[in-house]
C-alpha cells in the first residue's frame, strides 16, 4: 500500500494547481539539454507532449508504430473539445466542467485531477488556434459552440465532423517543428515491446523496427507512455485495427499499477455488425442524438416481419413504435448519457425486439426532425407549411448541412440511404476509462515512468462525457507533463547520458528475442486473428455491457484456456528480421490475453453498477445502474505479480471534499 | 461472389516484385475491400504462405495509413473514399481486380503494397507548422477574429489525410496537392501569414528535393483525393510561392 | 532558407511553360488575322505580308522573341516531361487515367510533338523559302507575291489535310494548355470559370479558324 500515493496536492480545490507549479522543482534551461526523454505513442497525449518537452528544451525520443505520427486513432475523434470557455455566456465554468465530469464519471475520478483538468482546458483551445487549427467559426470571425450529452450548456468546440484530426494535426506541426529543430527524433514504424527498468527507474524502452525487425535499445531519463486505450481486446471496436495495450501491459508487467481494468465505454451509435467477417466497426457521432429518435416496434409481429424482409421500418405506425429512451428517460429522452443509452438498447434488443438479422439493431429515426426543420424552414421562408413534399425537402436539406458527411458514410458502408430510411445502430466498444495508475504528477508507480492520456486511468471514472477524451490528452501532453515532469528530473541533471550497456537492457531484450523467437518457431495451425476473434466473443458476451458473477467467473477460465491454447497453437508466417504484420500482432493479442484475465478479475470484485461497469446483480428494481458508495468508492489498482490472476488489489480510497455525492437519476 | 486478384508482391525493398493471381470465392457485397483482403490473407496463413503485407489502421476513412491502387486507380473506382471506405459491392462476380502499391520514386516500396510516404514528414518538417510554443501563455483565442469564410477555406484545405493519393493518381507523380492544402491553410489564417513566404518557399524547395514530378494540372489528384481537395489550393500555393519569390528583400 | 531563384523550382518551370504559352497564344491571334485577310482581299493580305516580311522591328525583336518562346516551351516542355518520367520510374500495370483526367491533359508531350512536326513543315514551306528569298538570294521584294505563293502552298492537297490534323491537335493542346496556364499562375478564383469557358472557345475558333482559311484557299486555288 505504500506505493499508492497520490500526491494529491494541499490545500483548497481550486489552488491546488497553481500553488503546486509554484513550489515544484524545476529544471534550469541549460541542464535541460543533458536529459533525455522517451514518449511511446504520438496521439494527442503523446505528440502535445513531446512538442512541449522539446520547446522547453529535453532531447525527446519519440515512437509511433504508425507511418507518421499524423496517423494516430485520436485523428478519427469526431464530435469536439470540451473547454469552460463561457464564449456563450450561458454560465459555464470551471467548476461545472469540473462537476460535470465528476458527475458523468459516476464518481468514480479523482477530485483533484478533475479540476486541474477543467483549469486548463481553456488554455488548450488558445493553444491550438494560435497554432492554425481551424475550428469552426460564426459569421461574426468569433469560435463556435455546440453542446453534447450530459450537459446544460454549450462548451464544445469543433472542426466540422473532424475536430480530432485538426487537433492532432496542430499537435503533429508542433512536433514537426521540434523535428526540424533536431529536438525530436522521430521513430516511426517502431514498436515498444518492453520498458528497462535500471536500479527501480525507468531508464528506457527497447523497441522493434517494424520494417527491419531489428531490436534496438534506447535509453532516457525518463519514459512516457501515450499508447491510448485498449479497446480492441473485444476484437471488433471502434478503435483502429492497430491501436493495442501493450505498451500499457508492457510496463504494468514490470511495475506500474493497473487501475480500474474493467471501465469500458460502450458507444451507443455504432453501425451494427453486418457479418462474421467484419474486422472493425464504425461510429456514428453522439450529436446524431440531438435529432435522431431511437426506437424499436412494439409488437413482435412487426419484427419478424422485418427481419424476413416483408416490411419496412416506415410502414410501422407510430403507435407501434416503441421510443424506448423517450418512454424510460423523459427528461433526457434521446440524449442521456452513453452508459444509458447503450444498455438500454442491449436490454430491447434482448428481449427480442432488435430490427436487423442478427437481431442486434435498433432504429436511429430522422423522419421527424426532418418534418420539424422543414416546417420551419417553410415558415421562415414564407412557403407552404402544409406541403408534404416541400416540407420533406426543406427538411432533408436541413439534416444534410448539420449531418451529411456522417449520412453519406452510414450509406457507403450500408448502402441505404438513411434520408429515406431510419438508419440502424447498435452499441460498440469505443473508450477505456481504466488504464495505468499514475499520481498527481502521471507518474506512474514505476519512478520516471509516466502515463498519459488514455493510457492512464485518472480523468473519466466509470464513464466518459462526450468531447472529454481530446481535452484530456492534450492538457495532459501541453500543460500538465511537462510541469511535473521536471519535478522528478531535476535530481537527474548530473547522472548523464544513459547507457544501454546496463545488464537490465540487455536482459529486457532478450526477454523481448526469446518471445519472438517462439512465436516464430512455433509449428501452429490457427492464424492470430482466430485468437484475437474468440477473445473478443467472450469479453462481448461476458465482458461487455451487462456483467453477472457466473459469466465473469466462467469468462476468466475461459480466457485462461485461450490463453493456453493460443501459446500452443498461434501460427506466424514470415521471419523476425522483415515486414511482418503477423509477428506485431500476435505480440498484441498475447498481451490481450492476460490483461483480458485482470479485466475480468476487475468486473468480478467490483460488486457495484457504476458508469460503464454495469453488474446485474446491483441494479434498481427499474433496471437501473445501483452504484454503492459505501464498499466501492475507490479506484482499483492492481499490481501484478507473476500471472494476471493473482494481482494484487490496492485501493485509491476517492475522497470528495466538494462535491455531493449523488444518485445519477435522468428520468 | 468469385473474383480473380492480381497482386504485386515484392519481398522487400531491394525484391524486384511480380503480379501474382489469386483466386477468391465467397466474397460478400458488403464485405470492405480491406476485410476481403483479410480473408485471403487468412487462407494465406492457413496454406503456410505468407499474407499480403498492405497499410491499414483505422478503417473509416481519417487516419491516411491504408493506400492501393485498384484497378488503376488510387483507392479504387468509387469517388471520395479511402480504400478502407470501398466495399465490395463494387464490384461484379467473375471480375478480374488489379491491386498494385501506389507508385512514385518518392514512394520506395517497403514490402508488397506497402510504400514508404516519408517524404510527406519531410515537406511537412520543412515548413508545415505556426512557430508557435506550446508552452500555453498564448493570447486568447478569441483575440483575433478571423472571417468565416477564411475559416471554412483552411478548414477544408486541413482536412488532407496526407495518403498519397494525389501522387499516386498524377501521371507525373507530383505532390503539389498534398503540399498545397498545407501551405493554403496556414495562407488562409491570420495564425499563419506570419510565415507564409519562408514557409512555402521551404515545402515547395523540400517537395521538389524529394524527386516527385511536376504539376502539369491534369486534375487526376482532385479527382481521386479522397477528402476533396481542391486544385484551388495548388493556385494558391502557386500564386503565393511567385509572391515569395519576387518579393521585395530588405 | 531556400532563396534559389523562382525558376529553379518546379512551380518558378512551370510558371515559364505558362508565361511563354501566353506569348504564343496571342501571336496565334495576331497570324489568324492576317491569314484571314487572305479570304476576303487579295491586296489586304499582300500588304500586311509585306509589313511582316520588310518591317525591320518585326524580323529582328519580334521574329527572335518568337523563336525564342517557340524553343523555350518545347525545351523545357520535353525537359518536365522527362523530369516527370522518372518520378515514377515502376509504372503501373493497369492505369485508368479516364477516370481522372482527361485524354489531352495527359498527353500534352504528344499533341505538342505533332504540333511542333507541323511547325518543322511550316517553317520549311514559308519561313526558309521567305528567309532564302530576302537574305540569301537576295532577290528583290516584290509586295505583291505573297498570296500567290500562299495559294500555291495550298493547291496540295496533302498539305492541307497535314495543317488539320495539326491544327486538330493544337485545338486538344489548348483545350488543356488555356486553363492550365491560368492555373500555373496561380489564378484560381472568381474570374477562373469566365476564363476558362473562354478558353474553350479560343482553342476550338482560332484552330478552326485557321483550318477553315486553309480550305477556302484550297477551293480557291482549284477555280
Amino acid at each position: 500500500m505504500t506505493k499508492l500515493d497520490s500526491k494529491i496536492p494541499s490545500g483548497a480545490l481550486k489552488d491546488k494547481w497553481t500553488n503546486y507549479k509554484n513550489n515544484i522543482n524545476l529544471v534550469n534551461p541549460a541542464n535541460k539539454r543533458l536529459i533525455d526523454v522517451i514518449v511511446v505513442g504520438t496521439g494527442l497525449a503523446g505528440g502535445s507532449a513531446a512538442a512541449t518537452l522539446a520547446e522547453l528544451g529535453y532531447n525527446v525520443k519519440a515512437f509511433a508504430f504508425q507511418d507518421s505520427p499524423r496517423r494516430a486513432h485520436s485523428i478519427a475523434a469526431q464530435g469536439g473539445i470540451n473547454a469552460a470557455k463561457n464564449y456563450q455566456g450561458d454560465g459555464d465554468s470551471i467548476y461545472r466542467l469540473f462537476y460535470d465530469t465528476v458527475k458523468g464519471g459516476d464518481y468514480r475520478a479523482r477530485e483533484a485531477n478533475v479540476y486541474r483538468l477543467a483549469e486548463v482546458s481553456a488554455n488548450i483551445i488558445d493553444q491550438c488556434v494560435a497554432q492554425g487549427v481551424p475550428f469552426a467559426r460564426d459569421y461574426g470571425g468569433l469560435l463556435d459552440n455546440r453542446s453534447f450529452g450530459g450537459v446544460l450548456v454549450s462548451r464544445t468546440f469543433y472542426a466540422k465532423g473532424q475536430t480530432g484530426q485538426q487537433l492532432l494535426l496542430g499537435a503533429y506541426s508542433a512536433m514537426n517543428r521540434q523535428i526540424s529543430r533536431g529536438k525530436i527524433k522521430m521513430y516511426n514504424r517502431h514498436e515498444m515491446m518492453d520498458v528497462v527498468i535500471v536500479d527501480g527507474k525507468a531508464r528506457g524502452i527497447i523497441t522493434r523496427d517494424l520494417v527491419t525487425g531489428k531490436i534496438e535499445r534506447h535509453g532516457a531519463h525518463a519514459v512516457v507512455v501515450g499508447s491510448g486505450g485498449y479497446g480492441n481486446i473485444f476484437f471488433l471496436s471502434t478503435n483502429a485495427m492497430g491501436s493495442n495495450a501493450s505498451a500499457a501491459w508492457k510496463i504494468h508487467k514490470k511495475g506500474a499499477y493497473f487501475a480500474n481494468p474493467c471501465f469500458t465505454q460502450i458507444h451507443p451509435t455504432c453501425i451494427p455488425v453486418a457479418g462474421e467477417l467484419q474486422a472493425k466497426l464504425t461510429l456514428m457521432s453522439e450529436s446524431l442524438r440531438n435529432d435522431g429518435r431511437i426506437w424499436v416496434p412494439k409488437n413482435m409481429d412487426d419484427v419478424k416481419a422485418i427481419r424476413a424482409g416483408q416490411l419496412k421500418p416506415t410502414q410501422i405506425p407510430e403507435e407501434n413504435r416503441d421510443y424506448y429512451l423517450e418512454r424510460r428517460y423523459p427528461a433526457f429522452g434521446n440524449l442521456v448519457p452513453r452508459d444509458v443509452a447503450s444498455r438500454a438498447a442491449k436490454e430491447r434488443c434482448d428481449a427480442g425486439y432488435g430490427v436487423n438479422a442478427t437481431g442486434q439493431a435498433v432504429y436511429l429515426d430522422f423522419a421527424s426532425a426532418i418534418e420539424r426543420y422543414g416546417k420551419e424552414t417553410a415558415h421562415v421562408q414564407g412557403l407552404d407549411e402544409n406541403d408534404k413534399a416541400l416540407v420533406t425537402k426543406l427538411g432533408k436539406q436541413v439534416i444534410e448541412n448539420k449531418y451529411g458527411n456522417l449520412f453519406q458514410m452510414y450509406e457507403k458502408i450500408v448502402d441505404e440511404n438513411p434520408y429515406e430510411t431510419p438508419m440502424m445502430i447498435y452499441p460498440a466498444v469505443h473508450y477505456t476509462m481504466g488504464g495505468i495508475w499514475v499520481d498527481y504528477n502521471l507518474m506512474t508507480t514505476v519512478p520516471g515512468l509516466y502515463a498519459i492520456g488514455e493510457a492512464n486511468f485518472s480523468d473519466h471514472g466509470a464513464n466518459r462525457l462526450g468531447a472529454s477524451a481530446l481535452m484530456q490528452g492534450l492538457a495532459d501532453g501541453y500543460f500538465v507533463l511537462p510541469y511535473t515532469i521536471g519535478d522528478y528530473l531535476a535530481d537527474d541533471i548530473r547522472t548523464g547520458p544513459i547507457s544501454t550497456d546496463h545488464p537490465a537492457f540487455a536482459e529486457a531484450e532478450k526477454e523481448v528475442v526469446d518471445r519472438l523467437e517462439h512465436f516464430i518457431n512455433n509449428k501452429g495451425t490457427k492464424s492470430v486473428d482466430t485468437f484475437h476473434r474468440k477473445l473478443g466473443l467472450i469479453m462481448w458476451n461476458k465482458c461487455g455491457m451487462a456483467r453477472n458473477k457466473e459469466g465473469l467467473t466462467s469468462a476468466i477460465e475461459e480466457i485462461k484456456v485461450l490463453r493456453e491454447e493460443f501459446w500452443k497453437e498461434v501460427r506466424v508466417p514470415g521471419g523476425m528480421n522483415e515486414f511482418n504484420d503477423e509477428l506485431a500482432k500476435a505480440g498484441r493479442v498475447a498481451d490481450y490475453l492476460e490483461l483480458a484475465e485482470l479485466f475480468a478479475k476487475d468486473a468480478l470484485h467490483r460488486e457495484e453498477s457504476c458508469g460503464g461497469h454495469f453488474r446485474e446483480e446491483s441494479q434498481s428494481e427499474e433496471g437501473e445502474a445501483k452504484r454503492d458508495d459505501e464498499n466501492f468508492k475507490y479506484a482499483a489498482v492492481w499490481e501484478y505479480t507473476g500471472n494476471p490472476g493473482e494481482a494484487i488489489l490496492h485501493k485509491e480510497d476517492l475522497v470528495y471534499e466538494n462535491i455531493e455525492l449523488k444518485t445519477r437519476s435522468y428520468k | 461472389m468469385n473474383l480473380t486478384l492480381k497482386i504485386w508482391r515484392q519481398k522487400n525493398a531491394n525484391d524486384k516484385g511480380s503480379m501474382v493471381d489469386y483466386q477468391i470465392s465467397d466474397v460478400s457485397p458488403d464485405m470492405s475491400f480491406l476485410e476481403m483482403l483479410d480473408v485471403l490473407n487468412e487462407d494465406l496463413i492457413t496454406k503456410d504462405e505468407e499474407p499480403v503485407a498492405f497499410d491499414h489502421d483505422c478503417r473509416e476513412g481519417i487516419c491516411g495509413m491504408c493506400s492501393l491502387h485498384i484497378n488503376g486507380e488510387p483507392h479504387g473506382p468509387d469517388k471520395g473514399i479511402t480504400t478502407c471506405q470501398l466495399h465490395m459491392r463494387s464490384f461484379k462476380n467473375g471480375d478480374t481486380i488489379y491491386i498494385e502499391p501506389f507508385r512514385a520514386k518518392a514512394f520506395p516500396i517497403i514490402k508488397d503494397l506497402i510504400v514508404d510516404r516519408s517524404a510527406f514528414e519531410r515537406i511537412q518538417q520543412s515548413g508545415g507548422y505556426v512557430s508557435v510554443n506550446t508552452s500555453g501563455n498564448t493570447q486568447d483565442a478569441n483575440a483575433i477574429p478571423v472571417p468565416k469564410e477564411d475559416a471554412d477555406m483552411a478548414f477544408d484545405a486541413a482536412t488532407c489525410i496526407g495518403c498519397g493519393a494525389c501522387v499516386a493518381a498524377c501521371k507525373n507523380s507530383s505532390a503539389m496537392l498534398f503540399t498545397s492544402a498545407k501551405v493554403s491553410q496556414f495562407a488562409l489564417l491570420p495564425q499563419g501569414k506570419v510565415e507564409a513566404k519562408k514557409r512555402v518557399q521551404d515545402m515547395v524547395a523540400q517537395m521538389d528535393a524529394e524527386g516527385f514530378g511536376n504539376c502539369s494540372n491534369t486534375g487526376a489528384c482532385e479527382a481521386e483525393c479522397p477528402k476533396g481537395i481542391s486544385l484551388e489550393n495548388i493556385a494558391r500555393l502557386n500564386r503565393e510561392l511567385i509572391k515569395a519569390k519576387t518579393a521585395v528583400k530588405h | 532558407m531556400s532563396k534559389s531563384g523562382l525558376f529553379k523550382s518546379s512551380i518558378g518551370r512551370k510558371l515559364a511553360m505558362a508565361l511563354s504559352a501566353l506569348f504564343l497564344m496571342i501571336f496565334l491571334l495576331q497570324h489568324l488575322f492576317i491569314n484571314l485577310t487572305a479570304v476576303f482581299s487579295e491586296d489586304a493580305f499582300n500588304e500586311l505580308s509585306h509589313f511582316m516580311g520588310t518591317n525591320p522591328l518585326v524580323q529582328f525583336v519580334a521574329q527572335p522573341i518568337l523563336i525564342f518562346a517557340v524553343v523555350f516551351h518545347f525545351v523545357m516542355g520535353m525537359y518536365l516531361e522527362m523530369k516527370n518520367r522518372a518520378a515514377r520510374p515502376i509504372a503501373y500495370k493497369k492505369v485508368n487515367g479516364a477516370a481522372n483526367s482527361t485524354w489531352m491533359s495527359r498527353n500534352m508531350a504528344i499533341s505538342g510533338l505533332v504540333i511542333l512536326a507541323f511547325l518543322v513543315l511550316h517553317f520549311i514551306d514559308f519561313w526558309v523559302p521567305e528567309i532564302n528569298h530576302k537574305y540569301i538570294a537576295m532577290a528583290p521584294e516584290d509586295p505583291t507575291r505573297y498570296y500567290g505563293e500562299l495559294l500555291h502552298k495550298f493547291s496540295n492537297p496533302a498539305r492541307v489535310v497535314a495543317y488539320i490534323v495539326a491544327f486538330g491537335l493544337l485545338a486538344l493542346h489548348l483545350l488543356h494548355g488555356f486553363g492550365s496556364a491560368f492555373q500555373s499562375m496561380g489564378q484560381n478564383n472568381k474570374y477562373i470559370d469566365g476564363l476558362k469557358k473562354f478558353g474553350v472557345f479560343y482553342s476550338i475558333v482560332v484552330p478552326l479558324g485557321f483550318i477553315l482559311i486553309a480550305i477556302a484557299l484550297y477551293v480557291t486555288g482549284l477555280k
